[in-house]
């Protein structure tokens, strides 16, 4: 639901450009809540497709049945969140319809291109090392895919608009993958996507053997721990705590790279952070190209100095 | 239960050499020359599972890949361990695609093979990273998909249970063949090719389809088949570069801190 809420900021965006309005389309089960989530968070219109056999996400029905929806009503531009499901529904969405889907944009805007107004969609390639634009010219509706966290939420306003209930014209066919079971797996703890204070531990940790230093650091900000791809691998993490380009994008009050040399893949996934502070060996390091405070030393030497200075100025407790 | 199944490969860029492709702002154009290239590793994944499965119901594996003439070597690389036969599809027509114009030129490729059961690739690129040429060639095709694939099992015959991830979790899927999987790191560990498979490689065949070979029509691939454009291209715009502090631990500490201060780092 987040990234939705998302998607809205930026489709309010968009739609003033256009003029054309701003909806949104839901599909499901028990969607009431949802769709006037939707509608407080800015959609004019709420389309929901509803019926039990939706309760889970089913690829077939749920791309057959959006895609019909959306040939009904001709929008101009369509989002989608870049999520698990979201990425491949959006896939088969632009598959039926003909179209162009932009995968993962970091940046949406309405510019002139060839005499028309469209949309151009940013997206980082080669894990972040160039950027490309594209657009959709011919083909309607031009769809694409955004991360979540990438966008921020729009205020949350007082709703009115309307809920449009389209039939399900839901047939056998459309089981032919059929989803039995969805299993929540949630750890404990604040996601890194909502934490306002992120320490990331990268390489550099390996060299010393053990993630502590990073979980302390983050204990004592009220922070959450993040990583690169070597400290996933090693177990120190998570893979909903992987940070990077295949990993999460996070935007956090202050951000901290502890021991990671910042590779294009993983600053992709914290640039716009309030405040980053990156601590690594290597003055040439590119990670100090991102960060507003670099600090060169061994991070066994500068982090315990760092958090005695922290404790010494009021900032964690003692 | 014999299957025949197509795995999708894609040739990229080696990942440690992504930093020298490089931009010339004025022309706009991306140069990849001298830069060694490798197959996607998550299409390594995807031949790994077909090749199991082959191992265990019997069957044959045939990998196919859209590309320019050097995508032969990845082919081979594949047939080394253990692919039965290439395909390459290479062809001036293809270049330029985006990834609906990509499915269906992979599409015709498939129809023109043995009926099919099962199509596998990797789950996404390291490149574009788009993950939709998997979805989008099942909905060319018209056969179910499922994206994420961890595990694979046979529920009955003609229908596999998968395991697929979420960002927290997972679902169960049972998909009924014909199908396309999209297959994730975790899934398996892609084998190496050993002598004897790099050897009985120079055996196997390896055909050249062009576009008329599998009755493409410009409009359906390449640059001109593709709904999506590029534009233009740039590098990422570098946060501006911050104080960078050297020396005494707890002097550089303490420094670090009102600078963070002073950044509004620990408002609240």
């Amino acid at each position: 639901m987040d990234v939705s809420l998302q998607l809205l900021g930026k489709g309010k965006e968009l739609e003033r450009e256009l003029g054309v309005g701003l909806c949104a389309a839901l599909v499901g089960e028990q969607l009431e809540l949802a769709a006037g989530e939707l509608l407080a968070y800015g959609a004019e219109r709420v389309y929901v497709v509803e019926d039990p056999r939706l309760r889970f996400y089913q690829s077939d029905a749920y791309a057959r049945l959006l895609a019909d929806l959306l040939r009904d009503n001709s929008p101009e531009i369509v989002l989608f969140g870049a999520t698990t499901t979201g990425r491949e529904l959006a896939s088969r969405v632009a598959g039926k319809l003909g179209t162009g889907l932009t995968a993962h944009g970091v940046a949406l805007s309405i510019e002139e291109v060839e005499g028309k107004r469209q949309l151009v969609c940013a997206v980082p390639g080669w894990g972040g090392n160039l950027m490309v634009r594209i657009v959709c010219p011919q083909r309607r509706p031009q769809i694409a895919t955004v991360k979540p966290g990438v966008l921020s939420r729009p205020e949350r306003g007082g709703g009115g608009g309307e809920v449009i209930r389209v039939q399900a014209d839901i047939r056998e066919e459309d089981f032919r993958a059929l989803t039995v079971e969805m299993v929540e797996e949630r750890p404990c703890g604040v996601p890194v996507e909502g934490a306002e204070v992120v320490v990331a531990g990268g390489w550099g940790l390996c060299s010393v053997g053990d993630f502590g230093p990073v979980e302390e650091l983050a204990r004592l900000l009220g922070g959450v721990v993040g990583g690169t791809r070597p400290t996933l691998d090693k177990g120190w993490i998570g893979e909903e705590c992987l940070i990077g380009q295949s990993g999460k994008t996070v935007s956090p009050r202050l951000f901290i790279s502890i021991g990671a040399s910042g590779a294009m893949h993983f600053t992709t996934g914290f640039l716009k952070s309030g405040v980053v502070l990156a601590i690594d060996q290597n003055p040439r390091a590119p990670i100090f190209e991102v960060a507003d405070i670099g600090i060169v030393g061994d991070l066994r030497e500068v982090l315990p100095c760092l958090i005695e200075e922290l404790k010494a100025a009021g900032i964690v407790p003692c | 239960m014999s299957l025949e199944i197509v795995v999708c490969l894609k040739q990229v860029p080696h990942p440690d050499h992504f930093s020298q492709i490089s931009l010339d702002p004025a022309k706009q154009t991306i140069t990849r020359e001298g830069i060694p290239a490798v197959i996607n590793p998550l299409d390594k994944n995807a031949l790994e599972q077909g090749l199991r499965l082959r191992e265990h119901f019997s069957g044959r594996v045939t990998v196919i890949s859209m590309g320019p003439p050097q995508t032969q070597s990845a082919l081979e690389e594949a047939l080394a361990m253990g692919a039965d036969r290439g395909v390459l599809l290479c062809d001036r027509a293809f270049a330029g695609a985006d990834t609906l114009a990509t499915a269906h030129a992979l599409a015709l490729a498939v129809r023109k093979l043995e009926p099919f059961d099962l199509i596998l690739c990797g789950n996404e690129t390291i490149d574009s990273a788009t993950g939709q040429v998997g979805p989008q060639l099942a909905e060319v095709l018209d056969i179910p998909h499922v994206t994420y694939v961890q595990e694979v099992a046979l529920a009955h015959e003609r229908r596999l249970a998968v395991r697929r991830a979420m960002e927290y979790g997972y679902m169960k899927v049972e998909v009924t063949l014909p199908a396309l999987l999209a297959m994730v790191k975790e899934s398996n560990r892609p084998r190496l090719p050993t002598v004897w498979g790099i050897m009985e490689a120079a055996q196997k065949e390896i055909r050249l389809w062009t576009a008329a070979d599998v009755g493409a029509t410009p409009e359906a691939v390449g640059l001109e088949g593709s709904p999506t454009r590029v534009i233009g291209v740039f590098e990422q715009q570098a946060r501006r570069r911050g104080e960078v502090l050297e020396g005494a631990p707890d002097e550089v500490a303490r420094r670090a801190v009102a600078k963070l201060r002073e950044l509004g780092a620990f408002r609240a």
